[in-house]
């Protein structure tokens, strides 16, 4: 039983990583057509952003209220990022589908390694809050409390992006954008805006998730960006385009299943089960769990 | 009186096909013009020019101007906060919001909302205000489709096929809350239904191969049924026929 528990709670803590990156990749995509492949840079800079300020920024450290601190200037940073991409890069390429693959690849490719270049290849210790290091007892199981406080971040995010897609304006705008972004626009609404600000909220958790991701893993790398957007993008597509709720369930359903098998399993084929999971989504329900159709 | 709109020498061209082919026409500051012509002759495609809705891989050539100002290269957001109201074709609602969302995406910033006159003329929305638009019937999307353009002031209105696919009761209600609006705003229609062009015409524009093949009064254009069958492709039926018993008939332009 401990061990369900356990194989459970650090399930939904992978999962809670996958959400936080693939929430903002599904907005984006949902909304601009943008297949946002720099979007593990995101991660990256926020993770190295928490990881520097937590050495170098006045007030903010590893601990306590410090690291309160170099985790929103890690998540300052990544938000930063992720709007400069949209407004410099991204934006004279709406509707050129080809283009956008290739600058976003390229610039993903360019990030990291810039990272390496600046800091180096090798993983590096992250700073993690005492807290983080142990473990917290549940029914039996010894659960690692690095993948607890993820599982809080992402719920909480999850609250407050669907409490701001229903309840304010350009939540109402992002809703409506995502299936007719073309009468948006007709109805007199500049929808350019609600591109950056989906760029900006993507990046956000991105960035939180490279910060979270460095506490659970209990190291920063350059390449860690990269390796996540995979299993995200493979969320995104099972939870439907657009949807975050949609994302929030993918995310439970890949978590769980990797985990579960790789641990009953043999070590590799949770993976292996995660690309049969979306097979079968794309052919059985190729919206997703709760998003649109995806189009060419 | 001067057009509230003038369109001169619009040619559009989408992935290496001429649509329009110097299309020039103007529409008068009051009442309804309308755009007439068999299928595929480029009707939708001169309303999504005027509001800058042609696709990338399009080129738009020629002058659109509302009153002194000129249209064409401008995005359509703006055009639309400048006055230009459009109703798409095929309704456009965003069926997975509710009907009061619907309507409130339409509100302008600094501008009041006319939700009087909108519940006035579709009292069906308020009540239905919680429901989601998807699950609405096709008359009460396209009473929402109206519904949003209806909540601002408007300088013209685009309305493209509004009568498409509704039970003839249906058309005649759209027909009846058309005429009361346009006593109040002028409205550029796409129609296909000449019962309900007779009702609300007065001025009639008729494209034929991308280009202007016949242009002037719309009640002279329905009187003439040899004219009308060789532009549009369909006779005009008794002359004073009124538009509830032609829609009740379901006979129209198709």
């Amino acid at each position: 039983m401990g061990t369900v528990i356990l194989l459970t709670l650090t399930g939904l803590g992978l999962a809670a990583l996958y959400f936080l990156v693939a929430s903002g990749l599904s907005l984006v995509f949902g909304l601009a057509d943008v297949l946002n492949f720099a979007h593990g840079l995101f991660l990256g800079v926020g993770a190295y952003a928490t990881w520097w300020a937590a050495g170098n920024l006045p007030g903010a450290g590893p601990d306590g209220f410090g690291f309160v601190l170099a985790v929103a200037f890690g998540v300052a940073a990544g938000t930063l990022v992720a709007v400069l991409v949209e407004l410099v890069l991204i934006r004279p390429l709406y509707s050129r589908t080809i283009e956008q693959v290739l600058v976003t690849v390229g610039l993903s490719l360019a990030g990291v390694a810039l990272l390496q270049a600046t800091w180096g290849a090798d993983a590096r210790p992250f700073p993690r809050p005492e807290w983080t290091r142990g473990v917290t007892g549940i029914l039996g199981a010894q659960v690692p409390n690095g993948g607890l406080l993820l599982i809080i971040a992402a719920v909480l995010v999850l609250g407050a992006l669907l409490a701001f897609l229903q309840w304010t304006r350009y939540g109402l705008v992002i809703r409506a954008g995502v299936e007719n972004r073309e009468m948006v626009t007709a109805l007199g609404i500049d929808v350019r805006k609600a591109f950056t600000l989906v760029f900006a909220i993507g990046g956000a958790a991105a960035a939180l998730a490279g910060a979270l991701g460095g506490v659970y893993f209990g190291t920063v790398s350059p390449g860690q960006g990269s390796s996540l957007l995979i299993f995200a993008f493979i969320v995104v597509v099972i939870g439907g385009m657009g949807s975050v709720l949609g994302s929030a369930y993918a995310a439970v359903a890949v978590g769980l299943l990797q985990q579960f098998v790789n641990y009953y399993g043999t070590s590799g084929l949770g993976d292996i089960c995660v690309v049969g999971l979306l097979a079968a989504v794309l052919l059985l329900r190729p919206q997703g769990i709760a998003g649109r159709v995806a189009t060419a | 009186m001067e057009p509230v709109l003038t369109v001169e020498n619009l040619s559009v061209r989408i992935a290496g096909l001429h649509i329009l082919q110097g299309v020039s026409f103007p529409v008068a500051p009051t009442g309804v013009t309308v755009l007439l012509g068999r299928n595929g002759v480029g009707k939708t495609t001169t309303l999504r020019a005027i509001v800058g809705l042609t696709p990338r891989n399009g080129e738009v050539r020629g002058t659109i101007r509302m009153g002194a100002q000129s249209l064409l290269a401008r995005p359509t957001y703006r055009l639309v906060r400048s006055g230009l109201g459009y109703v798409p074709e095929d309704r456009c609602v965003f069926a997975g919001l509710t009907v009061a969302e619907n309507l409130r995406l339409a509100e302008r910033r600094g501008a009041e909302a006319a939700y009087d006159r909108v519940f006035a003329l579709f009292p069906e929305l308020e009540r239905r205000a919680r429901q989601r638009a998807g699950s609405l019937s096709g008359g009460q999307q396209q009473m929402l489709a109206i519904g949003r353009v209806l909540l601002n002031e408007n300088r013209l209105l685009l309305i493209d096929e509004p009568t498409k696919g509704l039970a003839p009761k249906v058309v005649t209600e759209v027909t009846e809350v058309l005429e009361r609006v346009a006593e109040s705003m002028p409205v550029l229609l796409v129609e296909q239904n000449l019962a309900v062009v007779r009702r609300l015409a007065k001025d009639a524009v008729v494209l034929a191969a991308g280009q202007v093949a016949w242009a002037g009064d719309a009640q002279e254009l329905l009187l003439e049924t040899a004219l009308t069958k060789s532009l549009l492709g369909v006779g005009t039926g008794e002359p004073h026929r009124g538009p509830e018993q032609a829609a009740a008939t379901g006979k129209d332009a198709n």
